[in-house]
């Protein structure tokens, strides 16, 4: 349901001020806090970073945080290099991955907060339980009828170029927490990550359950709470297009009709 | 043990930190535009009505949409019916799986913008 204000546990006040370095290129960091413990309403820490001292990258800057100023601050961090998908959270107010994304990209004191709309586990870590959810109702595996082949089930190579671009998703839900229509609806809405993911399934030549597939998504919810805002385009770190990927199961829907 | 939380979950911020999106606004804009003819449209049919019966109920209704509230209201909703009408035509090209990369939807989103201004314009010069 629309609601545009924060309810009244999750308004955010203005946190503790850590101490200042000494150097000439300081910067300073605005990071969104909530510590389960307390229960207190969340708060934005201000923490100051010399930059001559610290790596290029978003990530770079949260750890020698976490190692030198505040051990307290929580985030999720795997692979340092956007293929693990765990640093998603919103930097400079798109989301993206903390690791792939340079501290010289961000205009001014670096805000970061995490993914927009989810209810927060600690500090920058979202509960990502309904959007893994969302993932495994759209079956994202090879769903097939026929005998299993002997050896691999084959695939041309045209037909595997059309999975170019849909495939490299790694779930971090930096689209899916990018969209307004997901934040209103994510209960009955699957959100353009696991729209993505279930054109993949569709579009794979060897996967024989295209109908009920396309039968599971025709619904005013699932699939049809996309208005084509392309948030998720927009910001989805990896370069890939969930928008195109929905309105092409769109045209699907359709196409199956006529 | 159990890993019920001790504390309910805050929901994080969303349309308070989110930078604004041209896609984004020009896809509420629709929404809006389109809500906002709905009710325009019960006032010109007033108009319309009061046409039909004349006299004071005519005056009254000519009377109101000549003040400066209904003047606003006209071109407003002129405005309105062009960025509807072109944004539907964008909605279409997007049905038709084009204009679905971003630096070409950011272009149909502003041609929608300066479209709806440029023929209103036009359509309260030819009126």
């Amino acid at each position: 349901m629309v609601q545009f204000t924060l309810p009244k546990n999750s308004k955010v006040r203005v946190g503790k001020t850590w101490p200042r370095p000494e150097g000439k290129n300081v910067r300073k960091f605005k990071i969104y806090r909530w510590d389960p413990d307390t229960g207190d309403n969340p708060r934005v820490d201000t923490y100051f970073l010399d930059m001559d001292k610290t790596g290029p990258m978003v990530l770079d800057a949260l750890i020698k945080i976490k190692n030198e100023v505040d051990p307290t601050l929580t985030f999720r961090r795997s692979c340092r290099e956007g293929i693990c998908g765990s640093c998603a959270m919103n930097i400079d107010g798109i989301n993206t991955l903390a690791c792939i994304y340079g501290l010289d990209e961000v205009e001014g004191d670096v805000k970061i907060f995490p993914l927009p709309h989810m209810h927060v586990v600690k500090d920058l870590v979202p509960d990502l339980s309904l959007f893994y959810a969302q993932h495994a109702a759209i079956m994202p595996w090879l769903e097939t009828k026929t005998h299993v082949p002997e050896r691999e089930w084959r695939q041309s190579i045209e037909d595997r170029k059309k999975l170019d671009g849909v495939y490299e998703c790694v779930m971090c839900a930096c689209c899916s927490t990018s969209c307004p229509s997901y934040w209103w609806n994510s209960d009955r809405y699957l959100g353009p990550a696991a729209l993505l993911h279930a054109y993949r399934w569709i579009e794979d030549s060897r996967d024989e359950a295209t109908g009920e597939r396309l039968d599971h998504l025709e619904d005013p919810f699932r699939l049809y709470r996309c208005h084509t805002i392309m948030n998720c385009t927009k910001t989805c770190p990896k370069g890939l297009n969930p928008a195109k990927a929905i309105a092409s199961i769109k045209k699907m829907m359709v196409d199956r009709l006529m | 043990m159990s890993d019920t939380p001790r504390h309910p979950r805050p929901l994080s911020p969303h349309l308070q930190i989110y930078r604004p999106q041209l896609t984004a606004f020009t896809s509420i804009l629709t929404r809006i535009t389109g809500n906002a003819l709905g009710i325009s449209t019960i006032v010109i049919v007033w108009w319309l009505y009061a046409m039909t019966r004349g006299g004071a109920d005519y005056e009254l209704a000519n009377w109101f949409l000549h003040t400066w509230v209904g003047e606003a209201i006209l071109i407003l909703s002129v405005w309105g019916l062009w960025y509807h009408y072109l944004a539907g035509i964008r909605h279409l090209i997007f049905d038709s799986l084009h204009g679905l990369e971003i630096a070409t939807a950011q272009k149909l989103g502003w041609a929608c913008i300066i479209g709806s201004v440029l023929l209103t314009g036009l359509t309260i010069y030819l009126i």
